[in-house]
């Protein structure tokens, strides 16, 4: 995963609440079998909408996407993330964001950045009134910049710590196989297996 | 100080604590007992073990169905959609590279893997289960902790047959008392997301309480706490009981003789203590809840059958506000429409929620000996293979067929539509689904999230409707007929 430390890019104002992984990415994206090339499917049934606004410049060409409460809710699709970075995005700002959306875009190394409701208004503003607005998004110190708008960002110092270095999940975690060994040897005998098979399914 | 259900089965699974105290602290490790794979969310995983060069530690712990894509009609001929076809045998073909066991369209324990891992006794109290799937919280119905992960997660458990995982808060959901006739496991749980909103439980693990749950078989149980994830939750649990022990026992894969009794000593341990606190704790009352539905476009947003839609005035929040402006313009409703009121095209019963067999049998009460509404068209898809045969040999399918609904096979089908099953734009549905998000179930579609008892007694008035609505129209008929 590539490291993350700070990002400047253009601002796009999404007034929109519990906006779902299904508008994220609808189901027939995923399809594919691939883990790139998922930009056209971002928020496809939206963007047929001419006045959707990642259908107006300088919004197309955003990186940070301001989000209303309780982004990335529903599926665990990952595809959400891929369709967000695929499209450029580097960085997603809501004053809630659902668990598996947040543990997904830390693997992938797309910020998710806790802002408050009343932080995220005030930036909606500034984008609103002034378009192609610029953000930076600086995960050492936390914070985020919009016009005169300063506002702090919360993320666990876990998933912080990973995206700063750029680390690689299951590498970190074959460093402790010998705990997992270790843990292996004294599950109870009665926990179930899937193999071998104890149906005749055919 | 004693623990609770969620607590207890953490910390038999922790492979490694995590080094810190706090919000400061690093994840646990904990150990994997089953994963279970599917064709959408696998791919990109198995592809990331082979580019790494890394093997699948545990296939013996692993299991893998097709259910997304396929297709509920002609199943023994090739699927017409190339790309969910090369979804598929993807799928097979990393199946058999790396020696995961599969249940294939065709074969009698495939199905929805949610439907699948119980019905093989592989689900089992006490355990982490985990899916590339959010709707994996359905088999909290068991005393196991277990929940959806993204592909990334999906290739960590692959390779390492564990999760780093931060410590969950806990929250009670407390249902007390006895469920009027018609009111169902839907019901409670349609409510309990009204109640605590879309992210009310994000964050925590639900623990759901109460004579209530109690009373509930497990296929009931398994249908409350598959739409945890719909109130944010991942996880969503139900402490272990005779009746888990009375649904597991024989099962291809429940554990037999010693086994059996050091399992149920074991699983017997498996509740929240006593002196055990919860961070938060909801109550709701089973005596007085009616037949819940949704109005709007997520699944918060509900009332019960009987009231009427609501307006965006009802809601002082400015984005609650606009979320109903915008859901009620998405499902071309009005406010102030009474929910009996509203007429639907399609009627849906299936999903990972409720197609399980007693699912289909109240449907089929409800249906028995009565009409179809002419202009509604009723799917009904079994969850697995092995459920459409149980339905088959109790003549269940015999009961929608004359009824005029059609009689599909198994799979995810029509819940999100990533196979021909889908909604046309506008057309509207009372669907036994989890999730009524725009587009969901078809471009354009619209959905109203139901129990498996409305969405039969739909079918027959043709509007939302509750099986008591159907003897008052019985009784309307005949005061008609007297006057």
């Amino acid at each position: 995963m590539e490291a993350f430390t700070t990002h400047t890019g253009v601002g796009v104002p999404l007034r929109q609440s519990n906006v779902d992984t299904d508008q994220i990415i609808p189901a027939v994206y995923l399809k594919r079998i691939t883990r790139t090339g998922f930009e056209d499917a971002l928020f496809a049934a939206w963007r047929k909408d001419e006045s959707f606004i990642l259908n107006q410049a300088p919004f197309n060409a955003g990186s940070v996407l301001v989000a209303g409460p309780d982004f990335g809710t529903g599926s665990s699709r990952e595809h959400a993330v891929w369709a967000l970075k695929d499209y450029g995005f580097k960085a997603v700002l809501s004053s809630r964001f659902a668990d598996i959306f947040r543990g997904n875009s830390g693997k992938q190394g797309l910020l998710a950045a806790e802002v408050s409701q009343d932080d995220i208004e005030l930036i909606w503003k500034v984008l609103e009134n002034h378009p192609g607005t610029e953000i930076k998004v600086d995960l050492v110190s936390k914070t985020v910049e919009c016009g005169n708008v300063v506002a702090p960002f919360e993320i666990d110092d876990y998933t912080r710590w990973r995206l700063l270095e750029g680390l690689d999940d299951i590498g970190l975690t074959l460093q402790h196989e010998e705990d997992i060994t270790a843990y292996e040897a004294t599950r109870p005998a009665f926990k179930p297996k899937t193999l071998p098979a104890k149906v005749d399914a055919r | 100080m004693g623990k609770t259900l969620a607590e207890k089965v953490w910390d038999a699974h922790v492979v490694r604590k995590g080094e810190g105290e706090g919000a400061n602290a690093q994840p646990d490790l904990l150990f994997i007992d089953l994963h279970l794979v599917h064709e959408v969310t696998s791919p990109q995983a198995f592809e990331g073990l082979r580019l790494a060069g890394r093997q699948l530690r545990r296939a013996d712990l692993t299991i893998a169905t097709e259910d997304h894509n396929t297709p509920t009609l002609d199943i023994d001929k090739p699927i017409a959609d190339l790309t969910s076809r090369t979804q598929i045998e993807t799928l097979r073909a990393n199946c058999k590279e790396f020696g995961v066991r599969l249940h294939s369209l065709g074969d009698k324990e495939q199905g929805i893997v949610h439907v699948v891992g119980p019905q093989l006794g592989l689900t089992q109290p006490g355990m982490t289960v985990v899916c590339g799937d959010s709707h994996t919280s359905t088999h909290g119905a068991f005393g196991a902790l277990a929940m959806g992960i993204g592909t990334s997660e999906v290739e960590h458990v692959m390779a390492t047959q564990t999760l780093s995982l931060k410590p969950f808060k806990t929250m009670a959901i407390n249902v007390e008392g006895t469920l009027r006739p018609g009111v169902t496991a839907k019901d409670i749980i349609l409510a309990v997301i009204a109640k605590i909103g879309t992210g009310g439980g994000q964050g925590y693990v639900l623990e759901y309480r109460g004579s209530a749950i109690r009373a509930l078989s497990m296929d009931a149980r398994m249908t409350i706490c598959n739409m945890s994830i719909e109130a944010g939750a991942r996880a969503g649990m139900v402490a272990p009981d005779q009746t888990t022990y009375d649904y597991m026992q024989g099962r291809p894969h429940a554990p037999e003789g010693a086994d059996w009794d050091a399992a149920v000593e074991y699983w017997n341990t498996l509740n929240t203590d006593a002196d055990a606190t919860f961070d938060v704790e909801v109550d709701l009352d089973a005596d007085t809840l009616e037949p819940f539905v949704t109005w709007g476009t997520n699944p918060g947003q509900g009332v019960s059958l009987s009231a009427k839609v609501p307006s965006p005035d009802d809601f002082g929040d400015e984005n609650a506000k606009a979320a109903a402006e915008r859901a009620l313009q998405y499902m071309g409703l009005e406010a102030g429409t009474p929910m009996k009121d509203i007429r639907v095209d399609t009627v849906f019963l299936g999903s990972c929620t409720n197609s399980r067999i007693e699912d289909l049998r109240v449907a089929a009460d409800i249906i028995r000996g009565r009409e179809k509404d002419p202009n509604i068209r009723m799917l009904v898809v079994p969850g697995s293979a092995r459920v459409r045969l149980e339905a088959e040999a109790e003549g269940l399918d015999k009961v929608f067929k004359d009824f005029g609904a059609e009689w599909r096979f198994a799979g995810c089908s029509m819940c999100l539509g990533m196979n021909p099953d889908q909604l046309e734009p506008g057309e509207r549905c009372a669907s036994t689904s989890n999730r009524n998000f725009e587009g969901r179930q078809g471009k354009g579609g619209r959905t109203h999230l139901v129990s498996p008892v409305v969405a039969a007694a739909t079918a027959v008035r043709g509007t939302l409707s509750s099986p008591s609505d159907l003897e008052s129209a019985a009784a309307g008929t005949l005061t008609g007929i007297a006057v």
